[in-house]
């Protein structure tokens, strides 16, 4: 007789980013209202909206979670920022119902520019999104409301952000989200289609998208981080169907920006140094 | 048997808060008194407290008494068995521990267990060992309902416990857990809630005993504590689950008489003592 073949499938790396974005979507409004109202008495929410797919879906979470009337974005344009950003993050506004303001940071930027005449696009684009951070703590205080943070797990884990200013709200609910999970909780919440569509970008120069900033897509930099973090190595992954020289470029990033996730570095002295030996949690 | 488990969401280190919200629990059971209140790990002070375990750890005595005033203070006419985690502070030593204890109206306890920790998971966002000791014993003890054995959290990971606190004659498992919530592959729910009842239907149903977990609820410094207290019967049924995200009350009634049948229908457990001598004789030779 021939028996039948049971044969195990491949692994396919993109499983391991796939997700239930109703599940998500419900842990991450229990973790909004518990953070914000329960463990510190803040009703309100003030969060920078880009017009990209990260701020529309904490818009969105944060609504729900707190009710539109307590969420207020913040679009901050550069002069150089795309207009079609400005209108995306108005479409979020609208279908939310959330409080808006609009302030320019072209001043303040140009401000202290015009003494860096020669600061490359690098420079130039780490000044804005701290002067967006100064703009969104400073509306925190007026307001009475905690700034909310957009950054991915993606762009967490491949540095690619400015370090203490995207990074700096106390609260973020998608921190541990890849790109596509975001993508995926965004459909799932109903977030305007052509800001989920659209290619992700950060908006600093003209013509910028981050998938040929980072020189990968999303989608497979995602397959390839997700491997990473369970302990495959670079071939292993490789074996799963991806390039190897894509692997590695998503490793160099996680390990040449291991700094970035961590509190700046403090001299040790004494046996109660804060964090080392002095520990308490957050939310003690 | 009537059981309650109250799911608590504790402020992280408010003691005073926290023991209000109980007496608050307490008080709404009054009406309706159950004979055992179950209470989740770090009931009364949250989960995550690193350091801050050494201010807020106390003796067994101590947290007995702490809760009897609680039940006293809701207003108790009778008396009632409450089983519950806290951090205990013995001359010094700490220990992630669970007691059992018999609380009466005019405010007194009678502890009849403490079990301290066995399992302290160190790895990842769990840090326990750090902060404390291991507990050595595992025991099954008298309770007026039938003897019970008390696991934590990770205690009830490991296939071994469960197993030795059958074997000693527990018909009842106790299990009070934190356990932050993590997993979105599946669908409705997070793997790490499936995966605990998936464990704790199989002790159930492998050894013929009713389970109770009482599980923390909230978040605590982004980690979601995933509440879920849940009965379990003999036979693996589920017999009631509470959501995960919010503090609420979970009452069963059971017949612990039921262990029996379903001892009678799957008698695993007798097989297993018949096998018992030789396999002991096998993880001797093993060990040495």
């Amino acid at each position: 007789m021939t028996f039948p073949v049971v044969t195990a499938p491949r692994p396919d790396p993109y499983d391991a980013v796939k997700s239930d974005p109703a599940v998500t979507a419900r842990w991450l409004e229990a973790f909004l209202a518990d953070e914000l109202v329960r463990r510190r008495g803040i009703k309100k929410a003030v969060l920078g909206l880009s017009g990209g797919v990260d701020s529309a879906t904490v818009a969105f979470l944060c609504a729900r979670a707190l009710g539109p009337q307590n969420v207020v974005a913040i679009r901050m344009p550069y002069k150089s920022s795309s207009p079609s950003s400005l209108a995306d993050a108005q479409l979020v506004v609208e279908q939310l119902g959330i409080g808006e303001r609009t302030i320019e940071i072209t001043g303040a930027v140009d401000g202290y520019l015009q003494f860096e005449p020669e600061a490359d696009p690098r420079r130039r684009g780490n000044v804005m999104a701290r002067v967006r951070m100064l703009v969104l703590f400073d509306q925190s205080a007026k307001l009475g409301a905690l700034p909310i943070g957009t950054g991915n797990k993606t762009e967490r884990l491949m540095g690619y952000f400015t370090w203490h200013a995207d990074d700096t709200p106390p609260v973020n609910p998608i921190g541990d989200l890849f790109k596509t999970q975001v993508w995926d909780l965004a459909r799932y919440l109903g977030v305007p289609l052509p800001i989920v569509d659209k290619p992700p970008s950060a908006d600093l120069e003209a013509n910028q998208t981050d998938e040929s900033d980072l020189g990968i897509t999303y989608r497979k930099a995602d397959a390839i981080l997700a491997a990473m973090l369970q302990g495959f190595d670079d071939e292993q992954i490789a074996r799963m169907g991806i390039a190897i020289d894509e692997v590695r470029l998503v490793r160099r990033r996680v390990d040449s920006t291991h700094w970035k996730r961590h509190l700046p570095t403090t001299a040790m002295l004494t046996n109660t140094a804060i964090n080392e030996f002095y520990l308490r949690p957050v939310d003690y | 048997m009537r059981i309650a488990i109250v799911q608590t969401k504790p402020r992280k280190g408010d003691r005073d808060a926290n023991v209000a919200d109980l007496v608050d629990a307490m008080r709404q059971l009054q009406g309706d008194p159950p004979d055992l209140i179950a209470l989740p790990e770090a009931a009364l002070t949250g989960y995550f407290l690193e350091g801050g375990v050494f201010e807020l750890a106390e003796s067994s005595a101590a947290f007995s008494r702490r809760l009897a005033a609680a039940w006293q203070t809701a207003g108790a006419k009778s008396s009632i068995d409450i089983v519950s985690g806290f951090f205990e502070n013995d001359a010094g030593t700490y220990y992630n521990s669970a007691l059992y204890a018999t609380l009466s109206p005019d405010g007194k306890a009678d502890v009849a267990h403490v079990h301290r920790k066995l399992f302290l998971p160190t790895y990842g966002v769990f840090d326990e060992e750090r902060f404390h000791s291991r507990g050595k014993h595992l025991d099954a003890f008298p309770t007026r309902f039938g003897r019970a054995a008390i696991m934590i959290c990770e205690d009830a990971w490991h296939g071994i416990v469960p197993t030795i606190a059958a074997i000693k004659g527990a018909r009842l498992f106790l299990i009070p857990s934190a356990s932050p919530g993590r997993g979105i592959h599946a669908d409705g729910e997070l793997e790490s809630i499936a995966r605990w009842r998936s464990l704790l239907q199989n002790y159930a149903s492998e050894h013929g005993v009713f389970i109770i977990y009482a599980g923390l609820a909230g978040f605590e410094g982004g980690k979601g504590m995933t509440g879920s207290s849940q009965v379990i019967g003999p036979r693996g049924d589920v017999v009631v689950q509470a959501g995960a995200l919010d503090a609420c009350i979970v009452r069963a009634d059971i017949d612990l008489g039921e262990v029996d049948m379903a001892r009678a229908g799957l008698p695993l457990l007798g097989d297993l003592q018949a096998v018992l001598p030789d396999l002991v004789a096998e993880l001797g030779q093993t060990i040495s």
